[in-house]
């Protein structure tokens, strides 16, 4: 089951959160427990509503699944996320130990097996982790200091209201005891009720919020003791690698694996079955090769002679695909998502107009680790360890593929050498599955970076024309905008050429300028590869387009590129979708909109953050210029300032500046780390990530034609400027809501520095 | 069959001498901290020291590395107290973690040569390493940070 997909949107009644004092909606009663040293639940935890109970099995609160406390007092927590390097491996556990008032020397961390019903949600996309799980993570954590405590008062006979827990001790007058002497007891405890909990006042924090904790595995990956997926070493297995039909939906027609078979160390050649699209995360099948070692199986591939069938999309190609997408956009699209006001009439009206279209091809993950899984089936089940962002989707796909029942299947989850959102589909350890039951071994199937670029679930391509009427006082009267991309939803169901709520809701309906007249419209679009979703997913190219475009829209008017922005944005407001002609199922990131409104005042000032952090305004020299994008994505608030230098035609990146309101930040060092990460790979797929198909095929196969920014003309002087908010401002995304404003403030800049536009991702690194 | 010391321990590899050393590394000698990113010579997760230089192991054959001595991130310090590791852990520098052991030995090359190379230096000599997570800020400063305390 696809959870990405899955997710309901959240009812639309109550769209009335601009005439609620959020202060009001804030008060939630509660009667705590006052534990010495211990606020309230009300004061120190205001229970934010979220949309993590939405998600499929919900979120998990049981201490006794996520906290073991042994004899010798060395604490584990689980991680029931994947960690791919946003840091929610680290950050959580830190979170439960803290309201714990657990030593995080004496923590250790253990990683959950795909097992929701166990574990609740663990589908690790979304920029989820943090804002789905902080609650429970808190809440976790004081229900063990809770549990603590009590044992300790029952063993003394004191007060438990009168026991302190502090720093791995229990104490209460003369008597003492560390976690390890009371975990027995403690932990034989009935599970407090969250009524019943005291939270630890947010000054109290000893990790929370400071930024001072080093990532779990960071020893080990200094060190190369860390275990990704093709890590995992068991008795007898062998490794395969897989040809792979090069047009999704084509199949072998013949092969002849003589040769292959001859290749020293390779033991076995393997048919897999060919899926037809829409396929979801099914294997698209091919030739396995597999062998005693990773080096006889690519040989023994590249032995192998086939005749592939094309299929029906053996003759896409992007150039004029997209070509055709840009013609679809800038025509009257058959499909409107949002409509406000009366767009054909201040057309009619304007004493102006403007539009600009721009696009953005495919694009391939490209973890730095490519994908690979090792499994292990034999009659009494199947046991995978991958690199996977949804262990238990995982667990429930390779059942299906094995057709035995998901009780026989465990998924155990490696570190991830970056997901980005491929690792969320796991056609690999499905392969690896397949090939270990065809042969009986164990098998690891690895993937080459020529297989990952070329068989992605690509990000979608696509065509963005946005179109203003202005009055006689260059003011924007109406906003047109027709958004054109093959669909997510093609990969798991018949294709009807349109985007779904989850991609309208990702800077398509949800544009937030304070227009009078806006139309979304959505003209159609066939998909013709395996489309996914790849880090901030539509927001990118809608980013690139409104971003863009507000840079245009101001030179057009002869205004202040930052100043326009804040002329569109208006005053600050917080966004009513129903009086702003939003669809009825309009999703924010699958919240409860009353929750996580669109305020444009937190997006204005972001924007004001990051442009006087740049020092906007100030004179450039030949050749260099600023820019400016804001976005919000993920339900939090980024600014890009980007400053660029071209030097010698090539475009550099000295100085960039992000300002991000994602409401509490838990840990503003991954945050920083997060953004410091979307800063390169937003000027990476600014200049750089195209993927192009000719035949139906992938043309780019390596980071020779797909390439990456490295350290020599990197985003130099990343400075991240966070919006302080208390605990009563439930934590957002961050691992996403980075990427999107970087392209637009680099085209932004790049337009100051030499005059010209960009309007195609990527733009190159040459002007 | 080839003879190389791996991290001060001599191995007889049994593999034909057209496989990439980085395949034997992993798959013979059993030693995953060396990744596998790219497999041509553009990413540099392979890298280890050969006789003591920063070598991407996916480009050199087992026939060109027999009798020679390889050190992989495993055995660049017995404690993992080498300055380039330590450096990497006061700064935080990783993300997912994939590439660092390449960028680690990348560096520590780096500063065997040049103790204390200039910001140029750094910048290109670190550029033979993608990291998708795009760490560079981290990166770069902490192989100032390790220059400075070698
Ligand atoms: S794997 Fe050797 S350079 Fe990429
Ligand atoms: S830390 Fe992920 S590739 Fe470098």
């Amino acid at each position: 089951m696809l959870h990405f997909l899955n997710q309901a949107p959240q009812p639309a009644e109550g769209f009335t959160i601009a005439k609620v004092s959020r202060r009001g909606f804030l008060k939630v009663s509660g009667a705590g427990l006052a534990l010495a040293g211990f606020a309230t639940t009300a004061e120190a935890f205001p229970r934010w509503p979220h949309g993590g109970h939405a998600m499929p099995h919900g979120v998990r609160t049981d201490p006794l699944v996520f906290v073991r406390v042994d004899p010798d007092g060395t604490v584990t927590l689980v991680a029931h996320r994947s960690e791919m390097g946003t840091g929610s491996r680290t950050s959580l556990p830190m979170i439960m130990a803290d309201e714990m008032e657990a030593d995080w020397t004496r923590v250790v961390i253990e990683q959950a097996p795909g097992d929701e019903p166990k574990y609740g949600n663990q589908d690790t996309d979304g920029s989820r982790s943090l804002r789905h799980h902080i609650q429970m993570a808190r809440q976790i954590g004081a229900s063990v200091r809770h549990m603590l405590a009590h044992a300790a008062a029952a063993e003394w006979g004191v007060p438990a209201g009168e026991v302190a827990v502090e720093a791995h001790m229990v104490r209460h007058g003369s008597h003492e005891a560390g976690f390890g002497d009371l975990a027995e007891a403690a932990m034989a405890l009935p599970v407090p009720a969250f009524e019943d909990l005291a939270f630890k006042s947010p000054s109290d924090f000893r990790y929370i919020g400071k930024g001072k904790v080093q990532i779990t595995d960071l020893r080990d990956i200094t060190t190369g003791a860390a275990v990704y997926g093709a890590d995992v070493m068991l008795d007898g297995m062998q490794v395969a690698v897989v040809a792979r039909p090069p047009v999704v939906g084509g199949k072998v027609k013949s092969f002849d694996d003589t040769a292959a078979r001859a290749v020293p160390g390779v033991s076995a050649v393997v048919e897999l079955p060919h899926s037809i699209p829409p396929a979801g995360f099914a294997p698209l099948g091919g030739i396995a090769v597999v062998a005693s070692n990773t080096w006889a199986a690519m040989k023994g591939r590249d032995a192998l002679q086939i005749e592939w069938d094309g299929g029906p999309h053996a003759g896409y190609d992007t150039q004029a695909f997209l070509a055709e997408m840009v013609a679809t956009a800038e025509q009257p699209a058959d499909t409107v998502f949002r409509n406000q006001g009366d767009v054909d009439a201040a057309f009619a009206e304007a004493a102006r107009t403007f539009g600009q279209t721009y696009t953005q091809a495919h694009m391939a993950h490209a973890p730095m680790e490519p994908p690979v899984a090792l499994a292990s089936v034999t009659a009494e089940g199947a046991e995978i360890w991958a690199p996977v962002q949804s262990p238990y989707a995982c667990r429930t796909d390779v059942a299906k593929a094995l057709e035995i029942d998901p009780a026989q299947v465990k998924v155990n989850v490696t570190l991830l050498g970056g997901g980005f959102g491929r690792k969320s589909k796991h056609d690999f350890a499905i392969e690896a599955a397949l090939v270990s039951k065809a042969v009986g071994t164990p098998v690891r199937v690895q993937w080459t970076r020529e297989d990952d670029i070329r068989h992605s679930f690509m990000h979608t391509v696509s065509a963005e024309r946005i179109d203003v009427a202005l009055d006689g006082e260059g003011k924007v009267t109406a906003w047109r905008h027709n958004s054109v991309a093959p669909s997510i939803l093609s990969t798991f169901a018949p294709d009807g050429g349109h985007q779904f709520f989850i991609e309208q809701g990702m800077g398509h309906v949800d544009m937030p300028f304070d227009i009078p007249n806006v139309r979304c419209e959505n003209g159609a679009a066939l998909a013709h590869t395996r489309i996914g979703w790849y880090r901030s997913v539509s927001n990118v190219p809608r980013a690139w387009a409104v971003g863009s475009f507000v840079g245009e829209l101001a030179h057009e008017l002869g205004r202040d590129e930052k100043q326009m922005w804040l002329d569109l944005i208006g005053a600050p407001r917080v966004v009513d979708p129903v009086a702003e002609g939003y669809p009825e199922d309009f999703w924010d990131y699958g919240e409860p909109y009353q929750a996580f409104p669109i305020d444009t005042g937190r997006l204005a000032n972001v924007l004001d953050m990051a442009a006087d952090a740049i020092g906007w305004g100030r004179e450039m020299p030949e050749g260099e210029g600023l820019g400016l994008c804001v976005h919000r994505s993920f339900v939090s608030y980024v600014a890009c300032a980007a400053h660029v230098r071209v030097v010698d035609g090539t475009i550099r990146v000295p100085e960039m500046h992000f300002a991000i309101d994602a409401g509490f930040i838990a840990n503003p060092e991954r945050v920083e780390s997060q953004l410091q990460g979307a800063a390169v790979m937003g000027m990476t797929l600014a200049l750089h990530s195209g993927i192009h198909y000719e035949a139906g095929a992938v043309v780019e196969s390596n980071f020779h034609d797909y390439e990456m920014v490295r350290a020599d003309n990197y985003p130099e002087n990343v400075h991240v400027h966070m919006v302080p908010h208390g605990f009563g401002v439930h934590s957002t995304g961050v691992g996403e809501p980075g990427v999107p404003p970087v392209a637009p403030a680099i085209a932004n800049a790049l337009f100051k520095a030499t005059g010209q536009r960009k309007r195609a991702l990527p733009m190159g690194a040459q002007v | 069959m080839a003879k190389i010391t791996i991290n001060s321990v001599e191995h007889d590899i049994d593999g034909p001498a057209d496989m990439p050393l980085l395949w034997a590394i992993r798959d013979i000698a059993g030693l995953t901290g060396t990744k596998f990113g790219c497999g041509v010579g553009l990413c540099g997760a392979c890298t280890v020291h050969l006789d003591g230089v920063a070598t991407q192991s996916c480009l050199v054959t087992l026939g060109e590395a027999d009798g020679k001595t390889v050190t992989t991130i495993e055995g660049l310090s017995p404690e993992g107290e080498h300055a380039v590791q330590r450096a990497w852990r006061e700064l935080n520098v990783p993300q997912c973690g994939f590439c660092q052991a390449g960028q680690i030995m990348q560096a520590a090359s780096l500063l065997a040569e040049n103790p204390k190379p200039s910001d140029q230096e750094i910048l290109d000599a670190m550029s033979a390493n993608i990291c998708r997570c795009g760490c560079y800020q981290r990166i770069v400063a902490a192989v100032r940070h390790a220059s400075t305390g070698i």
